[in-house]
């Protein structure tokens, strides 16, 4: 039995039973129980619904919606806490064809529901709409497959009272699509391809320029993914990449998602990012970026935002377009006009970056003793063993330079 | 989602508040801060905040490459002030206030006399993978 299949059908089977009053974690479970038979009876011979497997695979989801809701009724049966919602289930007419609307998308909305944390909305997500099993999931943020499904089931019991009944906030849906993307591909499970796939289904369910931002991004970062790292796995800074082994075609995707959306008129935090992303994935060599245009697309996106990090990247692109002085001045502005609090994280430290930009836009300006000294220090708060390495080179380079 | 360590020491912190060797303890006190300490970790696990945990021996060897063909020099470099692990708890959570909190709250396990040892506790961030976006 194909298992891709299966996968892909999960989501809209789940949401059929919730739909018909199943809680949630009823469902899922139920849910589980006819993928298990579904793979017993499809594998064992021909299809019930058929001896054909064109057919069996068209009536793959009816067959799987008929035995899960067969599985949930036998457990809520068995389970007296559950009899008044079994007899709201009994009372209601018996389930017709299902309707035309989108099950999947309901299931994106309530899995990046507003009470759940973004770590278990995030975890939920993977689970219900991506149909990654719980080891997976663990196995992508390395914690034990316990702790995991202990997160996964306090997300579902915090959403069990939640009715499909209305649209959730897409804003919400995006930022836990973006964190699942931005958590790197680290274990077997590649979360940005995982999470690029769940963008993709989302964006054909809904229209929404938002959601075809997000996508561009995510497919204008990934097929720069390649060049991004060297062989012994070191980082390479966006200048200094190997254009070649962009993905070209992922670029030319993102970049025609971008222009559609774009052409809107509704412009949105993650099209900002994605037109940056865009007019760097755009230039021949990294001497030919059009950085003007990007430092216009930081001051869209300082409007649209405001945060520290958003400014900390214009000031990058001040210096890459005006000079090293102009992108120190940037920095200077940033750092007086905003409250301390702000450039800190919570340990007291100054944002990660910020030390390491002040530290290039140095050395750009030919201090390279502050430079050395500002990329040991971002070296020190670094909080990834990639960028701390980077920033060590950087700092053990200059030094090496300034001593002969 | 953060892991950070938590790490108990022997020796290396200042002295905690309510600092009576383990062996004076009286049993039920002995059981009262084991008993804490496993329900803490039975708590964690629930709340998916649980990694791992373990406890560590006193003793400890120190080693150093001293060149080809010569022996491994194992005696410590610092035998007086050498800092021992007592054992490490590893938890993932949402925070470094929540990482904070936890740790304050294992550093309350109870002593002598039933009440908290006061217990210093380091806590270190792990460094992550690198995020996807950083440009």
């Amino acid at each position: 039995m194909d298992e891709e299949l299966l996968r892909s059908l999960t989501p809209s089977v789940l949401t059929v039973l919730v739909r018909r009053g199943a809680d949630f974690a009823a469902a899922e479970d139920a849910v589980q129980e006819a993928l298990v038979e579904a793979l017993r009876v499809w594998t064992a011979g021909p299809s019930p619904a058929s001896s054909g497997m064109g057919h069996a695979v068209r009536d793959a989801k009816g067959w799987l919606v008929t035995v899960a809701w067969r599985k949930f009724l036998d457990a809520a049966r068995a389970d007296a806490a559950r009899r008044r919602r079994e007899e709201r289930v009994e009372e209601e007419p018996a389930p017709g064809p299902a309707p035309a609307v989108d099950d999947t998308l309901q299931l994106y909305f309530l899995c990046a529901h507003p009470s759940l944390s973004p770590a278990s909305a995030v975890a939920l997500t993977l689970r219900a709409v991506g149909g990654l099993t719980t080891r997976q999931i663990a196995e992508a943020y390395l914690v034990p497959e316990a702790t995991m499904a202990q997160r996964i089931s306090r997300a579902k019991r915090t959403v069990s009272d939640v009715r499909f009944d209305r649209p959730g906030d897409v804003a919400t849906v995006l930022r836990v699509l973006y964190l699942v993307f931005n958590e790197g591909y680290s274990g077997d499970i590649d979360l940005a391809a995982e999470a690029i796939r769940l963008t993709r289904q989302l964006a054909a369910r809904i229209d929404h320029p938002e959601v075809a931002g997000l996508l561009a991004l995510m497919l204008l970062h990934h097929a720069r993914r390649a060049a991004r790292t060297a062989s012994d796995g070191s980082l390479v800074p966006l200048a200094e990449q190997d254009r070649g082994r962009w993905d070209t075609a992922l670029i030319s995707e993102g970049v025609g998602i971008l222009q559609a959306a774009l052409a809107r008129d509704r412009l949105g935090e993650f099209q900002a990012q994605a037109a940056i992303a865009a007019l760097h994935a755009d230039a021949p060599t990294a001497e030919e970026t059009d950085w003007l245009q990007i430092v216009e697309w930081y001051d869209e996106l300082t409007r649209l935002t405001d945060s520290p990090v958003v400014r900390l990247n214009r000031a990058v692109a001040v210096g890459e377009a005006e000079g090293p002085r102009a992108g120190l001045a940037a920095l200077a502005a940033l750092d007086a006009s905003s409250p301390s609090s702000r450039l800190r994280s919570s340990r007291g430290h100054p944002v990660p970056r910020h030390t390491a930009v002040a530290a290039y836009l140095h050395e750009r300006d030919g201090d390279l003793a502050t430079a050395a000294r500002l990329y040991a220090e971002a070296a020190h708060e670094a909080t990834n063993l990639a960028e701390r390495d980077h920033l060590t080179r950087q700092a053990a380079r200059l030094n090496a330079r300034r001593s002969h | 989602m953060a892991k950070y360590l938590l790490l108990k020491h022997y020796r290396g912190a200042p002295a905690a508040v309510n600092d009576v060797p383990m062996d004076r303890w009286s049993p039920e006190e002995i059981s009262a801060h084991v008993q804490y300490m496993n329900d803490f970790a039975a708590r964690l696990e629930k709340t998916g905040e649980f990694v791992d945990g373990q406890a560590l021996a006193p003793e400890g060897t120190w080693v150093r490459y001293d060149g080809e063909g010569r022996p491994p020099v194992t005696d410590g470099p610092f035998a007086e002030t050498k800092d021992l692990i007592a054992g490490w708890m590893i938890i993932d959570v949402d925070s470094h206030e929540r990482a904070v909190e936890l740790a304050g709250e294992l550093s309350a396990a109870p002593g002598a006399g039933g009440k908290p040892i006061h217990e210093w506790l380091e806590v270190r961030p792990f460094l992550t993978a690198r995020p996807t976006i950083t440009e």
